[in-house]
């Protein structure tokens, strides 16, 4: 075991957890907008309230989402410390003219980018997933269906009804497409896959993934709150 | 042409340091070294102590002259060492900012003069082929594929300079142990001790106290060599082969 936590400990190791990690919360990004573009139809969030049911009773789902906990808290944790020590290795001095041309401003700020997008998942999980898992929502029944189920559509409306929620959500999504910009292509280099032939192909998904998936997150409170 | 260099000016490692202005004339036909020389002529007829900076070669091999000029180590040109940048992409009246390399690991022996043998300890760690091989034997003997040899040279043409911890916002000094691992590693003279290698040198590199990569690539655009940063991922190939697929602390 020892060799396991020399590597944890290493430098490349810990560049290792993060890119691990950072890799699942992009493919859970995927899913989880998948299942709220249901958000967008018009049915009275029948479509929307079943699969937040289906979300939260399926154990297999409810397994993976206890991971996804522990990664968001690992990923977070790991970055802050990695940011930490980075910082120490720069020494005393800083240099008095920033270099700003030869990185671009998604990489340099990783750090800041990711605190703002935990800010937002904090602000994000109190508004729903907290309410849902306290059963503070009203709930709804629908034929069959055994038993009455959160109406989290209801508050996801609602919600979205309050300009300064939805600018809000519309900046953290901003936010998070800054730090996938970089992220996205960071992993695949931090796990070594580098190479001629497939490398120009990541960098472009990444950059594609950092536009349309921030940007449909986006698209749910603006058609909230100005179609609904 | 009329400069106004600011220039870091630090005694001795224990002294805190800082920026001096000084006024220069120079032509646009000097390399900065040169411009700096000049600078130090002044010094030295006003009885001023002279701006001390590591300089050898002046034609871009020895990687000695290191200085971070307006916050870009080797100056804003991509692709050169500061001796070969010229005082003609200046222009007439301009402000220069110069500081040393700030890497905790690299600490400050006087002005612009760092201590690089973090680098030399790393490259003792394992950036070497033990065997004893004899005669250079005929150039032709091995067979070595064009491609995997040029990727072997690209990495061999690091110059050790430290541009890349320097320029690293993490200061991070990846670039240049990847550099050091790979032009060994992808040669079959250096493949037979490429993993002890490859654990080796990283070990060295994080108890040196560099930062760790986060992938930003301002390392490669401010080397003067033009060190692709595809050599760190090809290190951290190699680095997860060491661990996951050698037997080497098993037991």
């Amino acid at each position: 075991m020892r060799w396991l936590i020399n590597f944890l400990g290493s430098s490349l190791g810990q560049k290792t957890i993060m890119s691990l990690t950072g890799l699942f919360l992009i493919s859970f990004l995927t899913v989880h907008l998948l299942g709220n573009l249901s958000l967008l139809l018009n049915d009275e969030g029948y479509t929307f309230n079943t699969y937040a049911y289906f979300m939260t009773h399926n154990p297999l789902i409810k397994t993976i989402s206890y991971g996804l906990y522990f990664f968001i808290v690992l990923h977070t944790i790991q970055g802050l410390y990695i940011t930490f020590k980075n910082r120490m290795a720069r020494g005393a001095n800083r240099y008095a003219v920033k270099a700003k041309d030869n990185a671009s401003f998604s990489s340099r700020n990783m750090a800041l980018l990711g605190t703002l997008v935990l800010a937002f998942l904090f602000i994000h999980m109190g508004d729903f997933w907290l309410r849902m898992k306290l059963d503070w929502l009203p709930t709804v029944v629908y034929e069959g269906y055994a038993e009455p189920m959160s109406n989290l559509y209801e508050r996801v409306a609602m919600q979205f009804k309050n300009p300064l929620i939805v600018i809000a959500y519309v900046i953290g999504q901003i936010v998070l497409g800054f730090h996938l910009w970089h992220g996205f292509q960071s992993a695949f280099q931090s796990l070594g896959l580098n190479h001629p032939k497939y490398t120009p192909f990541i960098k472009g998904l990444g950059k594609v993934y950092s536009v349309l998936v921030p940007a449909g997150f986006a698209l749910i409170p603006i058609v909230h709150f100005l179609l609904k | 042409m009329d400069l106004i260099l600011k220039v870091w000016r630090q005694k001795n490692n224990a002294d805190s340091g800082r920026f001096e202005k000084y006024k220069v004339k120079a032509n646009e036909h000097m390399s900065f070294l040169e411009m700096m020389d000049v600078l130090n002529e002044d010094l030295l007829a006003k009885k001023e102590e002279p701006i001390a900076f590591e300089h050898d070669c002046r034609e871009g091999i020895c990687g000695s002259c290191n200085m971070v000029i307006d916050g870009r180590p080797h100056g804003p040109n991509n692709g050169t060492t500061t001796c070969q940048l010229h005082m003609r992409f200046f222009k007439d009246g301009d402000t220069i900012t110069v500081e040393p390399w700030r890497v905790k690991a690299f600490p400050v022996i006087k002005d612009l003069v760092v201590d690089r043998s973090a680098f030399d300890r790393i490259i003792q760690s394992g950036g070497y082929i033990s065997v004893n091989t004899g005669q250079a034997q005929d150039a032709n003997a091995i067979p070595i594929e064009k491609d995997l040899a040029g990727q072997a040279f690209d990495a061999a043409t690091c110059i050790g300079c430290g541009a890349c911890a320097a320029a690293c916002p993490n200061a991070s000094a990846m670039l240049f142990t990847s550099a050091k691992i790979n032009h060994l590693g992808l040669l079959p003279q250096g493949e037979v001790e490429h993993s002890k290698r490859v654990q080796a040198m990283v070990t060295q590199m994080d108890e040196e106290g560099f930062g760790m990569c986060s992938n930003t690539g301002a390392c490669e655009v401010d080397c003067p060599k033009e060190i692709s940063i595809s050599n760190i991922a090809l290190m951290n190939r190699s680095y997860f082969g060491s661990v996951f697929g050698s037997d080497k602390g098993s037991k």
